[in-house]
């Protein structure tokens, strides 16, 4: 079943790439082949494969149960967020909340996982900060 | 002649101080990254390159710390396959099978000090093949025009699942999708944008890096979570006895024929496209089987089959490097990994490379036997204090993997899109990996896409419309005809050989 949803999310994929093929704006002066003819023939390799899946789909992959699921689905949340906040809090704040809550899910006791947080953050923020003079993100108390 | 004074050439350039203390430093992170589970050669180097990007290296040094590392991870797999019968990563699996019980008879050094000679050797032989081979393999590539070029990226694309790939449909899907993403952005040859709509941040397009951390580096944060319950802690216990450090030389002797055969067999496995470093270690595993395990000693720590997958694979990983310089199209998951490290310092490798840029080449190249030396040196006597990074529980690792994949893409561009790019690309790479889409191809499209574009429309162009000039020399008709094949084979061959491999391990694993 998920090779048939692959597949069926794969050819709408190739059918979109397809369209939005045509409606790239060409310009007065191209060349004999132009910039239409490679992302065509791509849909058609994308959407071929897509049609082997719905027809010849593999066994199913074992699904995680749906709290593991939702744990990835936070994953995906706090780095979204870790993206979104960094260049407010800064980077040592940002990080230690996003290194602190990844760790405690992980199975690190929640006391630890603010020691391992800040730890992360400092280590990361002396080596590549203080030591190699990358340039992290400054948040409102310059760090 | 001429090669060995190049290669001399290439001393000079590799023996400066900086680039020696960057060759060591890379050897150690290297091997700590192939002895962790879960960090491999292609995710160790990955999130590296852009922090030797944002570092500001120049090109030798950036490629010499990081073929360094890739060297270095190759060597550390073994590490914690000995160990731990947990492989570091996929090319040292068949090194569980001999390594491991040798460790459980209380010969874990023994064992270790041997895999680091064999690895030595291994990646030893395969430089000296690569330098003698290379530049030959230029000699072909200097008659390649853009169909023939054409004809080569699409072969690399045919054969990059492999002869072990199970399904070549997927394989199809992958390189479909990451050559899509290669088209979004600004078209070069003509100035107009495609699937960018109107997002200002696409009009540069994806780049490569984001899309390489993302995948390797942040998906792998993400298979640990769903896995967490189960088996990520990893807890090992009991400390296993290392014993004493030094094998007898008459252990060595015994595998000297052995590390002989296997070096050949893993350089041809590593330049072949669509072998590489795993098939590399396990041909050279099942052929010593075949022809010395006389007494049924092989599965049950016979020094010689840890040798075997040891030398096989460091081999194979000089041989994957000889098709990546020579031509620019590579032929594994780290050496695509390593291509986009070449892009991004917008050297184009190649034939031309060898003319133009001679000093990268054989400086990198150089920095490859200095490397070696370093990790033989690094990998016998102080093999205790890799062991001891084992113990780095992956609850804290990981998120400290996940943080250092977002310095790096930040130190790049300093931009917070970025960052949500990779996020995005590291939930693409969770899902993939479930329905065991591979990642390498998807790499490899959105590393080559435009440059495969630009040869096919060259050569139409030059033809003035005419698409028959793609297969229109007997040079571009031999290379389609080894991609169609390339493709068409592992359909047939692919689940027997894949059943082979596991049947192989299952089988001696349950002895």
């Amino acid at each position: 079943m998920s090779d048939r949803i692959l597949g069926g999310v794969g050819l709408t994929l190739a059918i979109f790439f397809a369209w939005s093929t045509t409606l790239i704006q060409e310009s007065f002066m191209t060349d004999v082949v132009g910039p239409k003819a490679f992302p065509l023939i791509i849909a058609a390799v994308l959407g071929a494969a897509s049609l082997v899946f719905l027809f010849r789909p593999d066994p199913a992959p074992l699904w995680p149960p749906l709290n593991r699921l939702a744990e990835v689905g936070f994953a995906v949340l706090v780095c979204f967020l870790y993206a979104k906040v960094l260049p407010e809090l800064g980077f040592i704040i940002s990080t230690t909340l996003a290194a602190g809550y990844l760790t405690w899910r992980l199975g690190t006791r929640p006391l630890q996982s603010v020691v391992v947080g800040v730890a992360t953050a400092v280590g990361i923020y002396i080596v590549f900060r203080v030591i190699l003079g990358l340039s992290l993100a400054t948040g409102p108390f310059g760090f | 002649m001429d090669t060995l004074a190049s290669l001399a050439d290439g001393f000079a350039v590799a023996l400066t101080w900086q680039n020696l203390s960057l060759a060591l430093m890379g050897c150690l992170l290297g091997t700590i990254m192939g002895a962790l589970p879960g960090l491999g050669p292609s995710n160790g180097v990955a999130i590296l390159i852009p922090l030797a990007f944002s570092l500001g290296l120049g090109a030798t040094p950036a490629l010499i710390l990081l073929t360094a590392v890739y060297y270095g991870a190759m060597y550390g797999g073994r590490i914690s396959s000995i160990l731990l019968n947990i492989p570091g990563d996929e090319p040292a699996m068949m090194t569980c099978l001999d390594g491991y019980p040798m460790a459980q008879q209380g010969r874990a050094g023994e064992a270790l000090a041997l895999s680091g000679i064999a690895s030595f050797v291994g990646s030893f032989f395969a430089t000296w093949g690569l330098v003698l081979l290379a530049p030959q393999l230029v000699k072909v590539a200097l008659l390649f025009g853009p169909a023939e070029y054409f004809a080569l990226f699409t072969l690399a694309f045919a054969t990059l699942g492999g002869i072990a790939s199970t399904n070549q449909a997927k394989a199809a899907f992958a390189a479909a999708l990451g050559l899509g993403l290669a088209m979004i952005g600004v078209d070069a040859q003509t100035g107009v944008t495609r699937f960018t709509f109107g997002e200002v941040h696409l009009y540069d397009g994806i780049d490569f890096l984001v899309a390489i951390v993302g995948l390797f580096a942040l998906s792998e944060v993400f298979v640990f979570l769903e896995h967490r319950s189960t088996d990520a802690d990893g807890d090992t216990g009991k400390k296993m006895e290392i014993g004493k450090l030094y094998p007898s030389w008459s252990m060595i002797k015994s595998c000297i024929p052995t590390m002989g055969r296997t070096t050949i067999l893993g350089f041809l496995a590593g330049v072949l496209p669509g072998a590489g470093a795993s098939l590399g270690s396990f041909i050279a595993y099942s052929s010593e089987k075949r022809i010395c395990d006389r007494d049924g000693t092989f599965g049950k720590g016979d020094p010689r089959g840890v040798a075997a997958p040891e030398t096989g694979n460091n081999a194979a990983a000089g041989g994957a490097l000889v098709p990546m310089l020579a031509l620019g199209v590579p032929g594994s998951g780290t050496t695509a990994v390593l291509l986009a490290v070449l892009l991004s310092l917008n050297i184009t490798p190649g034939p031309l490379l060898f003319t133009q840029n001679p000093d990268v080449v054989w400086g990198l190249i150089a920095a490859l036997f200095i490397g070696n030396f370093m990790l033989l040196a690094l990998n016998i006597p102080m093999v205790g204090l890799f062991t001891r990074v084992l113990l780095v529980p992956p609850r804290i690792l990981m998120p400290v993997v996940a943080m250092i994949s977002f310095v790096g893409i930040y130190g790049i561009s300093g931009s917070s899109f970025d960052l949500m790019v990779m996020v995005a690309f590291g939930v693409l790479g969770w899902v993939l990996r479930k329905l065991e889409v591979p990642l390498v191809p998807v790499i490899l499209g959105t590393l080559l896409g435009n440059a495969m574009e630009a040869n096919l429309r060259r050569a139409v162009s030059i033809s003035n419309g005419d698409w028959f000039t793609l297969a229109d020399s007997w040079l571009s008709i031999g290379i389609w005809l080894v991609a169609i094949v390339g493709f068409i084979l592992p359909i047939f061959l692919g689940r027997v050989f894949r059943k082979k491999m596991d049947d192989e391990y299952e089988k001696e694993l349950s002895d």
